[in-house]
């Protein structure tokens, strides 16, 4: 049945790729989306069925030299089965959407075959991600990793003929490729000290490591924090983290369902799989946790900050996106893994919902981005909005502050977003509780002004496009029905296993999320105080409050306080400027240093050093050659004959060889 | 089939031989028999080492399927393969079909230009089957003359430079690897390489012209062998006759360089330096990892700043080696399995980019990037398959590409952090140079007034691409193909280097207790 899951998603992709000009294009659509609705259903089966055990299946050889083996194989333990049923889920809704929102697309002319690439594309995307989350061991982890790179920079450059998309395409690659060095380097550490790449045994040697010492490049490390530490690199660049997050928003250049199921309910969650993935070590690991907590705090806050100001609804939600992941590696960062999984889950509904939400509004403008030439769409697009208001009341984190009735209620990121809050007040670290209650704000405010920008106030911009602005069809619809459904009630559903108290989740996870002995967090978590508790709600309020002030009440306070602090708001507009600074530091330089290396090194050093030495030796040989004419080869041939001749002479006078 | 390699090396040679000697004529249909005579001969010569391969056992870690006779001037014939050198002679054989199907639009000197293949080829597989120090020797010294011929006679513009070159480089190395084989013969009395492969090479510190040189002999001839592989590898900093010699041959020529000649200097690596000078190897390792490292960041960062595809491809290609001599040189099981991993993959990778050039090349008649732009709109068929390809280049998990580096990686770390930490930077340049190419050459609207009318690959190109296209995935899902091969003999390798160096350390240890009594 888990190969079956795993494969279906591969076999789609490659018939609605390849063979589509044989079954015809919509059939190819089909086929794509039937199997991945099987994919769907056989992970719901293994989730519900599922018996907290681990299972592996090997299902051929890969990777074999000397101690290193690493075959393509399967794990399904809880973990794993958490994240089948969130891949297969948003992406069959995904490919189903994709019927309406590819169905017309002005970037290719009516004849061109374009619909089967973009399902051959989603479907690969969708088996490579499902290969990382049930690989057994490294390397297929690896593959995985990869493979989802590779379908996202397919993606984002789907539309080859814009030059933004080709460029987006290869940054989202290249910057994802600076994490995955980090991830190489932890195999080979993993490899050199363990011996193996196989989980079980990288877990059962990780308290072994973390009393290990191992000499990395020019001092010595704890071998168990070091490993952490270049895991998390990797992760970092996945899950677009702060310093490698610049991918992220310029990847909103692929087409809306992409952005849903690929840049944020799927591939960018992949770092904190991974990060949950490896419990057993990160346990041993405080300083690389450290480490975790702060980059996810300073992401969560920097995202939201930057999410702002953003224009464009896609970049908007990007950031969003952006800071949520900041949010769960703050989780996942104090220990409390399972935390991070449940805000994954609810995060996947709600989020994928906003960009089938936004894409939707996008579809119904033609193809119109820009928040600011939108305005009142409430009416003209009831079941968008409705889908919206319900995606937003969920990232917000709307609920009934401090009622349990066990559980408690609320919208699904209500409760994951509170017991995050929670766990890391529990955790003791301060600045990073502060932090994610900023950012929440933040998080209200932006959610909150995409949507009074979209649906509320007048119509703004080309007058002609809203007049045609018109409703979804059904086909779009539907899967934002059944995320809405999500999430509205997955926070409440799952809140036991996820965060009812250390010894459940213990129990439900079973040996794939470890805690060790001493980490209760997620029971203490329950008992913060109450101001704790309350803290994300009130900070929901405030930004709300602020942004029905800004955006409805008086519509021309945002540009008098952008004029007001013109510094300010161009540094978050820019984006707290990364990119030039990127573009300064690291890409001028390698090809500054790229063309010094080709003239001078070669050209003038190398080359001029050895023709200038040739010059000498050359002449010399022509004389001795004599007077043949014919060019090099002949001088050549001249001078190997000769040195066999040495040879032969030589083996004829010493007897000759027996 | 007791002269089984004798077969397939000489059956290439003998259509060449009939082309030359039965051949007349100067039409189209001369032309076209020769091109099909070289072509069968190819095909035949691929389908006898099949035969070599299903009857090769890997377990066997000695030479197999030896042939051995009396020569002229009592010289030895002497031929066999062993897990380390077969499958060099598969990919020569596998790809000298797609070679000779890549000059089918050749319209100068036809039959010239198959019986410089043909010739070529009898050559490559001599070198790798060659069992014998003076035979080893003539096989890879001749194979520069139709490499010459063929950049020389079909090349571009400035061919008399590149051939120029290409001949001052490997005259220098080979001249020094000449003295070195001598040196052998003197010390050792045979040319026999299994015998070589026992002897013991002096490794005792030598005084020279007032220089202490440790390791004695065994660094002398290392250094000497060096000088000759290195160039032909290529390796930083001698390698800058590479990207003008590919800019220069024909296609075909740069596919056979590109995926065959170049793999020369790391079965030499494999087959003299390591083994016969194990002391010498440990000691100058550093210096190979170095220049190995060097090699991947230095002509990456070149490679991003190209504007000639096929110099950007070759850039490219010095890059893929750096990984090679850095694995062969960490001397451990996962090290030289990358490394000969690494060949064979890059053998079809690099050829297949190399032919992928030669596509729109002869489409345009030129290799400026700049001239390109846009190429999806009218080539999806091109498109699909260079990415392929180019993702292939990058190291995706999934293609060949990916094995044979991460070995590589996972053996470097093991003996130098800073060399894995250089060499893993690598997986970032080579996203950069490859998928800037991709972009400019690919993607894109088609602007230029140029290129409205260019076709997609006709069945001849797809053709020569399918097989490439195959390997390159399959040896990526399932590398046990080639690492159950080549497994057993590496391990022998490996534990014979490991061997030799506790030996030499007893001995040297029980010199330094002699003198401290």
């Amino acid at each position: 049945m888990a190969v079956t899951l795993v494969l279906a998603p591969l076999i789609g992709a490659i018939i609605a790729g390849l063979f589509w000009r044989i079954i015809g294009e919509r059939a190819a659509q089909v086929v794509a989306t039937a199997l991945l609705f099987l994919s769907a259903f056989l992970s719901w089966i293994i989730f519900l069925t599922h018996d907290g055990g681990v299972q592996q299946i090997t299902m051929l050889r890969w990777i074999d030299s000397g101690t290193l083996v690493g075959d393509w194989a399967l794990r399904i333990d809880r973990l794993t089965a958490v994240m089948l049923i969130v891949i297969t889920t948003v992406s069959a809704l995904v490919h189903l959407y994709s019927f309406g929102y590819m169905a017309h697309d002005e970037n290719f002319s009516e004849e061109e075959s374009y619909r089967p690439r973009f399902f051959a594309y989603l479907s690969l995307f969708t088996f490579a991600m499902l290969m990382l989350v049930t690989a057994d061991n490294l390397v297929q982890l690896f593959f995985g990793w990869e493979g989802v790179g590779l379908a996202s920079y397919l993606l984002i450059g789907f539309y080859f003929r814009k030059a933004s998309a080709g460029a987006a395409a290869i940054k989202a690659f290249i910057v994802n490729r600076v994490g995955d060095m980090g991830l190489i380097l932890a195999l080979m550490v993993i490899y050199f000290l363990v011996d193996s790449i196989q989980y079980d045994d990288v877990f059962a040697a990780a308290a072994t490591l973390s009393e290990t010492t191992v000499s990395f490049l020019w001092t010595d490390w704890n071998a168990a924090n070091l490993i952490a530490f270049l895991l998390f690199v990797g992760a970092m660049g996945k899950s677009a983290q702060l310093f490698l997050h610049t991918w992220l928003p310029d990847a909103m250049e692929g087409p809306t369902p992409v952005s849903a199921l690929i840049h944020a309910a799927t591939m960018v969650t992949a770092g904190v799989f991974l990060v949950a993935r490896m419990s057993p070590l990160m346990e041993y690991a405080p300083q690389a946790m450290t480490f975790v907590v702060l980059i996810g705090a300073f992401t969560a806050f920097f995202a939201a900050t930057v999410g702002l100001v953003q224009n464009d609804i896609k970049r908007v939600i990007a950031y969003s996106t952006c800071s949520q992941l900041g949010f769960m590696f703050v989780a996942a960062g104090v220990g409390v893994y399972s935390v991070a999984m449940f805000h994954l889950l609810t995060h996947a509904f709600f989020k994928a919902m906003l960009f089938l939400g936004a894409g939707s509004v996008i579809h119904g403008m033609h193809h119109e981005q820009d928040m600011r030439n939108y305005g009142g769409l409430k009416d003209k697009m009831p079941y968008t909005f409705w889908a919206m208001l319900i995606g937003t009341l969920a990232i917000t984190g709307v609920g009934i502050p401090l009622l349990y009735i066990g559980f408690p209620v609320g919208f699904a990121g209500f409760v994951s977003k509170d017991a995050i809050i929670e766990s890391v007040y529990a955790a003791g670290a301060g600045y990073a509780f502060w932090m994610l209650v900023i950012a929440a704000l933040m998080t209200s405010f932006y959610s909150w002004r995409l949507m009074f920008l979209t649906f509320w106030g007048e119509a703004r911009g080309d007058r002609h496009t809203h007049e045609h602005a018109h409703e979804s069809p059904m086909v779009m619809l539907i899967p934002l029905a059944v995320l809405a459904v999500g999430s509205v009630l997955a926070g409440m559903v799952w809140y036991g296993p996820f965060f009812g108290s250390t010894e459940q989740v213990a129990d439900w996870f079973g040996p794939s999320i470890y805690m060790a002995e001493g980490n209760n967090l997620i029971t203490e978590a329950h008992y913060v105080p109450n101001w704790v508790k309350v803290s994300p709600f009130i900070a929901m309020l405030i930004g709300l409050g602020l942004a029905y002030q800004f955006y409805i009440r008086d519509t021309s306070l945002p540009g008098k306080l952008a004029a007001t602090f013109p510094g300010a708001y161009q540094f978050l507009l820019n984006k707290w400027y990364f990119d030039e600074i990127y573009d300064f530091l690291f890409v001028r330089p390698a090809m500054a240093l790229g063309r010094f290396f080709w003239k001078r090194g070669d050209g003038t050093v190398i080359d001029g050093g050895i023709n200038g030495l040739a010059m000498g030796i050359i002449p010399f040989f022509t004389r001795m050659a004599g007077r043949m004419q014919s060019g090099f080869v002949f001088h050549y041939a001249f001078a190997m004959v000769l040195g066999i001749v040495v040879i032969v002479t030589l083996v004829t006078l010493t007897g000759g060889a027996r | 089939m007791l002269n089984l390699l004798s077969i397939i090396t000489f059956t290439p040679l003998l259509a060449a031989a009939i082309m030359a000697l039965f051949l007349r004529g100067n039409d189209a249909a001369t032309d076209n028999n020769a091109k099909w005579l070289a072509f069968i001969a190819t095909v035949a010569t691929f389908l006898f080492s099949l035969i070599l391969l299903f009857g090769f056992d890997p377990q066997d870690t000695g030479f197999q399927f030896v042939e051995e006779r009396e020569w002229i001037m009592g010289l030895t014939y002497k031929m066999g393969v062993d897990g380390i050198s077969i499958l060099f002679v598969m990919l020569t054989t596998f790809l000298m079909p797609i070679t000779i199907a890549a000059c089918w639009n050749v319209t100068t000197r036809v039959k010239e230009y198959m019986i410089a293949f043909l010739v070529l080829e009898t050559l490559m597989i001599g070198v790798f089957t060659a069992l014998d120090l003076v035979l080893f020797y003539l096989f890879f010294e001749a194979g520069l003359i139709p490499m010459f011929l063929i950049i020389g006679i079909w090349g571009g513009k400035e061919r008399i430079y590149a051939a120029f070159k290409f001949f001052l480089y490997t005259f220098l190395g080979s001249v020094l690897m000449l003295v070195a084989m001598i040196a052998m013969y003197v010390d050792a009395g045979t040319t026999d390489i299994p015998t070589l492969l026992t002897h013991e090479f002096s490794a005792g510190t030598i005084t020279l012209a007032g220089w202490q040189i440790v390791g004695g002999a065994q660094t002398l001839m290392w250094l000497a062998f060096f000088a000759s592989f290195a160039v032909k590898m290529p390796m930083w900093p001698v390698h800058t006759w590479l990207p003008d010699a590919h800019v220069q041959a024909p296609t075909a020529g740069s596919v056979i360089l590109a995926a065959v000649l170049l793999k020369m200097g790391g079965y030499g690596f494999l087959r003299f330096s390591l083994p016969m000078f194990p002391v010498a190897s440990d000691l100058l390792a550093p210096l190979v990892l170095w220049l190995s490292a060097i090699a991947i960041v230095y002509t990456s960062l070149v490679a991003l700043m190209q504007t000639d595809m096929k110099k950007l491809i070759a850039y490219s290609s010095v890059a893929h080696m750096g990984f090679v001599t850095m694995g062969i040189f960490a001397a451990n099981q996962q090290g030289i399995d990358g490394a000969i991993f690494q060949m064979i993959s890059h053998g079809f990778i690099s050829g297949a980019l190399f032919l992928a050039v030669g596509v729109i090349y002869d489409r345009m008649h030129t290799r400026e990037i700049a001239a390109y732009g846009g190429l999806i709109n009218r080539m999806p068929v091109y498109a699909a398959v260079f990415l392929l390809f180019t993702m292939a280049n990058v190291g995706l998990p999934g293609t060949s590409g990916f094995v044979g580096e991460f070995l590589t990686f996972l053996a470097v770390f093991q003996v130098n952090t800073w060399v894995a930490l250089f060499a893993a930077s690598g997986v970032i340049l080579s996203a950069g140079y490859a998928l800037w190419l991709y972009r400019r050459v690919v993607m894109g609207e088609m602007i230029k007034a140029s290129l409205k009318q260019i076709t997609d690959m006709d069945r001849r190109e797809k053709a020569m691409m399918a097989p490439l296209v195959v390997m390159t995935l399959l040896l990526g899902v399932y590398p046990a193909a080639v690492t159950d091969i080549i497994g057993p003999s590496v391990a022998a390798l490996v534990d014979g280097h490991v061997a030799a160096l506790a030996a030499y350390e007893a001995t040297t240890d029980a010199a330094v207790r002699l003198a401290q009594n």
